[in-house]
């Protein structure tokens, strides 16, 4: 427990690191916001007013530190384009993304694992190849196109399933199966590879010996151990997760938090693109610390911590 | 007396079917336990004595397996069994330790859980807590100290010599006819290997089981075995009880195998070492498989193969002209 808090503790430079880093950057990036805000027909006065209102004539390190000062307490501005507060757009689409990342995770780890079990246990043959197979296409296929290929199929030609989001489960599926599909696959190799290494393993024959049998060996002995790595990339992919999320929720419509992000990107909407990347980081930096911790639940070794 | 053998193995031929072609790493070997008796399989690495071993715990790695052969184990043949019923054998009747204690137990599993496991699995009656009693007996037996606080330990939190104290302990639980040891000894200490070793004979001595152990030292073997087999190239090379071993050693191989244990007092500069290596398994040699590293080898050992046969009651050798027997004299 005290490494975990030690972990949890070792998060908060990064966390200001990254607020640093966006802020940063998003003052790089070419285009005045408060032009841009007014769009065709402005004066001088109009747009210094503007800037004044809107904080950009204070220093750089006063804004970002008043930036920090409301974000430690959950206000991160308002949206110039819709002048609302970003906490609160933020908190509207949590839920579709969380939805959709969910049901992501579900089908692509219960996929993975699955078909990565199999195919180990029958290495070599014809099921093992044809999974292996199948997954090195979901590795390869980029999100978008899976997305549009799976809208074309089920939702157009075969019309199974409706094309974009209409707040039922069933218009959920496709989006959650497209952003879900490049995980399904490494975790369907991860899991194969690791399994099959484990299985060499000495302790694996130790447990034959004492008499059990083959299905009760894997599920007993070799599939925590090999679960180790596989762990630590499906918490990766939480991260992927919500960059995919951003491609998955433009093609299906999804008003997640993917697209709140892709619209503040096109309105130089600077406090809602701001919000978003920080949230989406906490959940980034949250997926690891998850990922460390399963480790430790699961290896023994790694629970020493000091 | 006629002795009862515990496990009879018969022209066991368990091969490796490899792109290179077909390793006979066990070719023809017959290998007999008498009950309450301890038996060693001498060898260098390689020479198929694991292999034997784990033809008969079906334990052989793809693309090995037994190609033919019989073993029986208390008067039933094992050798055909299907998968399933030979798990029951094993753990139970039949059980095993390992030459690596370091990776012979699941690291994510609390040792004691381990041990418990083999006893659940083999009588689905027995209650939890009786269970758990009984690993901490067995503890106490095997010499693990504290063995309430052992129970909760996880393998890589115990010393080399405790993780093996806790696979015999594993294969003990069960009380078996036969222990089968793989080089128990070879990945400890010095110290701690007198030590198992004892413990070894101290519960054959009180449960009556017969123990096959497998080493590739001889000095392990005199100290323990009531009978040795030497193992070359996948099949028996000599065979002899303990004594008649070291005292008539017939077989070139296994005078090398006892000169080379170094020993205090003989003051010699180098080591002896059998000149040469271990011969690939896939071009063996087409007369004696030893011929090629033999000091004493002639033109027929060359040329012809050789059969096992007896030269004094109860001692084979495989040799066309095994080594006259000398007076041991003093040095």
């Amino acid at each position: 427990m005290k490494y975990f808090l030690k972990r949890v503790i070792g998060t908060i430079p990064v966390l200001l690191g990254v607020v640093l880093l966006i802020f940063v950057m998003l003052r790089i990036i070419p285009g005045n916001p408060v032009v841009i805000l007014l769009g065709e027909h402005y004066d001088q006065a109009t747009i210094d007013r503007l800037t004044d209102l809107m904080g950009y004539d204070q220093p750089i390190l006063l804004q970002f530190v008043n930036y920090v000062k409301g974000a430690l307490v959950g206000d991160l501005g308002v949206s110039y384009k819709y002048s609302r507060p970003v906490t609160e757009m933020i908190m509207e689409a949590l839920p579709y993304t969380i939805r959709l990342a969910l049901m992501a995770v579900v089908f692509a780890w219960g996929l993975g694992l699955i078909t990565g079990i199999i195919a180990a246990v029958k290495k070599n043959n014809f099921i093992d190849r044809m999974f292996m197979g199948v997954s090195l296409l979901g590795v390869s296929m980029p999100i978008f196109m899976t997305s549009l290929l799976l809208q074309y199929i089920f939702a157009f030609k075969l019309g199974w399933l409706p094309m974009t989001e209409e707040g039922t489960f069933a218009s959920m599926i496709l989006p959650a199966i497209a952003l879900g599909w490049n995980s399904a696959g490494s975790v369907a190799r991860m899991t194969r590879s690791s399994l099959i290494e484990v299985m060499q393993a000495d302790y694996i024959d130790t447990a034959r010996a004492k008499g059990l049998r083959k299905g009760a060996v894997i599920i007993g002995h070799a599939l925590k151990n090999s679960l180790l790595p596989v762990v630590t990339m499906m918490a990766l992919q939480l991260s992927s997760m919500l960059s995919g999320a951003v491609i998955t929720e433009s093609v299906f419509a999804i008003p997640g938090i993917g697209r709140l992000a892709t619209t503040a990107i096109n309105n130089r909407d600077m406090p809602v693109l701001q919000g978003t990347v920080l949230f989406t980081t906490v959940i980034v930096i949250a997926g690891n610390l998850l990922a460390d911790f399963l480790y430790s639940v699961l290896d023994p070794r790694i629970r020493k911590g000091d | 007396m006629e002795e009862k053998n515990i496990l009879e193995i018969r022209g066991l031929k368990s091969y490796f079917f490899t792109d290179n072609g077909v390793v006979p790493a066990v070719d023809g070997v017959d290998l007999d336990i008498p009950e309450g008796k301890i038996i060693g399989l001498v060898g260098e690495s390689g020479c198929g004595k694991s292999m034997t071993v784990r033809s008969v715990m079906g334990l052989l790695k793809y693309p090995g397996r037994v190609v033919e052969g019989s073993i029986r184990f208390d008067g039933r043949e094992i050798a055909g069994l299907k998968e399933n019923e030979l798990r029951d054998i094993c753990g139970k009747d039949i059980s095993m330790i390992f030459q690596e204690p370091m990776t012979s137990l699941n690291p994510v599993i609390k040792v004691g859980k381990q041990v418990r496991e083999t006893l659940l699995i083999h009588d689905r009656s027995i209650s939890r807590e009786e269970a758990d009693r009984r690993v901490i007996e067995i503890f106490k037996k095997v010499g693990i100290s504290e063995p309430e606080k052992r129970f909760n330990s996880y393998p890589h939190q115990l010393s080399g010599g405790l993780r093996q104290r806790v696979m015999i302990a594993m294969a003990m639980i069960c009380k078996p006819k036969l222990l089968i040891a793989d080089e128990p000894t070879t990945a400890l200490d010095v110290t701690i290997e007198a030590q198992i070793l004892r413990l070894m004979k101290e519960l054959r001595d009180e449960t009556g089981m017969s123990v096959l152990l497998i080493t590739h030292n001889l000095g392990v073997v005199a100290e323990l075995c009531d009978y040795i087999y030497v193992m070359y190239a996948g099949k028996i090379v000599e065979q002899a009880e303990t004594f008649e071993l070291f005292d008539h050693t017939a077989h070139p191989y296994t005078q090398g195998l006892l000169d080379s244990i170094p020993r205090i007092g003989r003051n010699a500069d180098r080591l002896h070492t059998i000149p040469g290596v271990v011969p690939n398994l896939l071009h063996l040699p087409k007369g004696c498989a030893f011929c090629n590293r033999c000091e004493l080898a002639e033109k027929s050992c060359h040329d012809q193969g050789v059969e096992l046969r007896e030269i004094s009651p109860g001692h084979k050798v495989r040799c066309i002209k095994p080594i006259e027997h000398k007076e041991v004299t003093g040095s």
